[in-house]
């Protein structure tokens, strides 16, 4: 039997969560771009009548559908860890994190899974017009499962719309519309599904500018290149647009991520953004090192994105550790040991309220359990932080997230550029002669995904240690098993998915070799 | 009945629902587990794997929302059994993923580990996913070996509601349940009835003369070893303890006392098992009859449900504790709160319109058997 929670256990419950997302979002992203432009294809087909069109989007749903499958196996695990690896935060907000959950299988993956099939196998069995819709259903059915889920991960980084129920041990729904309709849930589901667009529409133009290279359906690949640059272009500066708002969201509510996202230790007013930088490494948060070896700063820009003024307050990891300053509501803000105390005293009170619930109704004392329930709501916005041991454990690992946020801005903004001329060459008709150009899309197709999976790599190693933001730490969240039962999964789970995406990339590449079966005219 | 209640109700009925189409919809597994046993060449096998593959992600999608509604309703089930009988889930999960790539990526060039590798997984998945499923769902009825305690959450050190108790000193978490054979026969008879249903689905909807032969020839062996597994686990169901929540204790023929005491669910239990029989016996009896699918896969979705609202109505712990009988979960003490019911069933107000539109599109796929000549000119074929 275990006496208390081994950090292994946390540590290998965290890879194998974070090995499921990374493969689970190396697939769902080109499943939601690709989907849009497969079905773009369709409709232009349906409209014209021209057969070109019909075997151009079929050769993309060939693409999606390699992809799709590997997708959905990946799903399925990432669901059903949340109860195999985290059982007490299944129990904790099972109460609301479920139901989006649910939600999501209901109305979306159902209606993916129904028109999938008429999509890839109705060609010869139902109507054009049955057919366009199946193709549309189909994605509309993929994009509502990822706004549930991403419903469901926004909750996790902002957790409103709910209560701690002392009876039940756990916290309650009691707003719908607050959890699904949260400023954090919205720009979270347009910047994920907008940021799958571009992949999937880089995906297109890179595969396309490869035919063109090898001088190959050429015609195909330049009808497939003006559709997915200029999708990608309005993808692209939809995902600049969101994306502010959720650097927005992060500030106000998860100030320890922002630190972490700029390697801000020392805030103050008028912060300036770090545009490129190199890190130096610091043996305590508040030593005297300078964090950066090298940077190049945006004078004032931080506290502009974070608090939409100039001269705006933001605070570093030594002030959030500390505590002391203004918050924006006026509050002096706690240091993080105060939080820690405070979070103690929520969870003591708990035990106290539960020590009376367990007695038979004719024993317990009321007044008692009174106390102790007005004990637990005034200090529940830090439960959680009684469950850390140490201040410094609510520093998430900042390098990784400063890097990778610079990742993805950086590319984020060169795609815009590789749209833009994508966009002016294709309807020029001058993007067949530019091979420099066609060079840069195929090689921007690994690149749009490490773009992307640092977009991730942001959102969740920002947020550590948390499960639940403020609420539940990994610590708390975790199933009660053995560190080596979680270190086999690991290693099968990394065994199979890696043999699965090397046959999965195997069958693309000799899709994509063989190409389109369109007539063309070269 | 306070709303309260009624919602528990409502939401078990939806899990079970979901449940028993999840089994109905195993002929998938069942046509996997048949491969080279009906196909005995390579175009057979095509037509074979074409037939119940075009299925497939409505088997994983139930399976999927059947465990994000037991996640919403009755959350502390998700968390003690997911948590707790961690292997056996693992290994379910692990057949369902070379499932969900092996359809698409058998035939195709380039798929590294050869054709053979990956009907393989399907027949692995055919077999283990419907008998591990089948295993799990029995201890709904026998029982597994866990405590829940939430007091728990106040241990700093150690805050984890719920753990799972070694068997004679060995930590299994959850493959104990192989060793209780009456969780096993619902395992094989869940596994047999998977194998019936895909040969009565392969007798409906591929045209072609030796699988039809094959087909019924087979449906006779599957349909008597099923009859010996259900029967093994039916009558000894009537016959066992169950947990009252009620009384908090262990009643002897709980199960037939519940049946008794909801007529209408032993309506529906005898209903669904007639149609399974007729639609079997029909199709062995009559030589062209192919409808026996729509009346066996129908009587599945209702014996199946009787099942389980059994194991949860009338004052029953659906997942009784072996080692802490206060830990047992019932529909009281594991499900959501009323806020939440109450948003999610305004939710499943949908559920028939993505089942006509399920339906729609299912009919309009199949309205058009599969024979030699669509393998060898439709586009997209597995």
């Amino acid at each position: 039997m275990i006496a208390s929670i081994d950090t292994s256990l946390i540590d290998w419950s965290r890879a194998q969560f974070a090995l499921t997302a990374i493969y689970h979002w190396l697939f769902v992203p080109l499943t939601l771009g690709l989907g849009i432009i497969q079905a773009i294809m369709e409709t232009i087909y349906y409209r014209t009548g021209k057969e070109f069109w019909k075997t151009t989007a079929q050769f993309w749903m060939r693409i999606f559908g390699i992809n799709f499958a590997i997708g959905v196996a990946t799903g399925l695990i990432l669901e059903f860890e949340f109860g195999t690896n985290w059982s007490n935060y299944s129990w904790f907000v099972g109460d609301i994190f479920g139901a989006p959950l649910a939600i999501e299988g209901v109305l979306a993956f159902f209606m993916e899974a129904t028109f999938i099939a008429v999509m890839f196998f109705g060609w010869n069995k139902v109507s054009k017009k049955f057919h366009l819709a199946s193709t549309w259903l189909t994605i509309a059915g993929a994009t509502i499962s990822a706004l549930w889920i991403l419903v469901a991960n926004a909750w996790m980084q902002n957790p409103v719309g709910m209560e701690f129920n002392p009876d039940t041990g756990r916290s309650e729904m009691v707003d719908f519309f607050a959890v699904a309709l949260s400023p954090v849930a919205v720009n979270k589901f347009l910047h994920t599904v907008l940021s799958a667009w571009i992949l999937g529409a880089i995906v297109v133009l890179g595969i396309s500018s490869w035919y063109l290279l090898k001088k190959r359906h050429r015609e195909f690949a330049l009808a497939s290149i003006k559709v997915s640059a200029i999708f990608g272009l309005v993808a692209t500066v939809l995902t600049a647009w969101t994306g502010d708002g959720s650097a927005y969201q992060v500030a106000q509510k998860q100030p320890m991520k922002l630190a972490a996202m700029e390697s801000l230790y020392k805030g103050g007013n008028g912060v300036g953004l770090v545009g490129v930088g190199v890190l130096s490494h610091k043996d305590a948060y508040d030593d005297a090192t300078d964090p950066f070896v090298f940077k190049i700063e945006l004078p004032k820009l931080l506290s502009f994105f974070a608090q939409r003024d100039l001269n705006g307050y933001v605070p570093g990891i030594e002030e959030l550790i500390k505590g002391g300053y203004t918050m924006p509501d006026g509050q002096i803000a706690l240091s993080a040991q105060e939080k820690i105390e405070r979070g103690k005293q929520a969870i003591a009170a708990f035990g106290e309220y539960r020590k009376e619930l367990d007695k038979p109704q004719s024993e317990r004392d009321v007044e008692a359990m009174k106390q102790a329930d007005a004990t637990l709501k005034a200090n529940f916005q830090y439960f959680g932080y009684g469950y850390i041991k140490n201040p410094t454990d609510l520093i998430p690992p900042v390098a990784p997230t400063f890097y990778a946020f610079r990742v993805m801005v950086i590319f984020g903004g060169l795609f815009l550029v590789l749209f833009i001329v994508a966009v002016w060459a294709s309807v020029k008709g001058k993007f067949e002669n530019m091979r420099w150009l066609q060079n840069i899309c195929v090689w921007s197709i690994p690149i749009v995904y490490i773009a992307s999976q640092c977009g991730w790599a942001v959102a969740e190693l920002g947020r550590q240690p948390w499960a639940i933001q403020d609420t539940l730490p990994l610590n708390a969240a975790v199933s009660k098993l053995a560190p080596s039962s979680v270190q086999i999964t690991f290693f099968l789970f990394l065994i199979l998915f890696t043999i699965l995406l090397i046959a999965e990339l195997s069958i693309m590449f000799k899709t994509i070799k063989k190409g389109p079966a369109v007539s063309t005219t070269e | 009945m306070d709303t309260y209640i009624l919602l528990q109700h409502y939401w078990w009925f939806l899990v079970s629902l979901l449940g028993a189409l999840l089994v109905f919809l195993l002929f998938v597994q069942g046509g996997q587990s048949l491969l080279f046993t009906i196909g005995k060449n390579e175009m057979q096998q095509k037509m074979l794997i074409n037939s119940t593959g075009r299925k497939w992600e409505f088997t994983f999608t139930t399976l999927v929302t059947f465990g994000g509604a037991f996640f919403a309703s009755f959350p502390l089930f998700y968390s003690t059994s997911f948590g707790g009988a961690y292997w056996v889930w693992l290994l379910i999960l692990f057949c369902f993923v070379l499932q969900a790539v092996s359809y698409e990526y058998q035939a195709k060039k380039g798929n590294l580990l050869g054709k053979k590798t990956y009907q393989i997984f399907l027949i692995i998945n055919g077999i283990l996913g419907p008998v591990l499923i089948g295993t799990a769902v029995g201890t709904f009825y026998n029982g597994a070996n866990f405590i829940v305690n939430k007091a728990n959450l106040t241990d700093l050190g150690m805050p984890v509601i719920s753990s799972w108790v070694e068997y004679h000193g060995v930590q299994l978490h959850g493959l104990e349940a192989a060793f209780n054979p009456w969780n096993l026969a619902l395992g094989l008879a869940v596994f047999f009835l998977a194998r019936v249903l895909a040969l009565l689905y392969f007798i409906n909807n591929i045209a072609d003369a030796d699988i039809q032969k094959r087909s019924r020839k087979q449906l006779i062996i599957e349909t008597g070893l099923f009859l010996v597994c259900f029967l093994t686990f039916l009558v000894h169901l009537v016959l066992q303890k169950g947990f009252d929540s009620k009384e908090m204790a262990w009643v002897d023929y709980k199960y037939l006392f519940n049946l008794i005491e909801m007529p209408a669910v032993l309506a529906i239990l005898l209903i669904g098992v007639v149609g399974v029989l007729f639609g079997i016996i029909k199709t062995i009896l009559s030589g062209t009859w192919n409808k026996g699918i729509w009346f066996a896969g129908t009587g599945t979705v209702f014996t199946v449900l009787a099942l389980l609202l059994i194991a949860g109505w009338n004052h029953t712990a659906y997942y009784p504790s072996l080692v802490d009988a206060k830990s047992s979960l019932t529909m009281e003490n594991s499900c959501s709160s009323l806020f939440t019911l109450k948003a999610m069933s305004i939710c499943s107000i949908l559920i028939p319109f993505v089942l006509a539109y399920i339906v729609y599109a299912w009919r309009a796929l199949d309205l058009r058997k599969i024979d030699e000549k669509e393998m060898k000119e439709n586009e997209h074929t597995y």
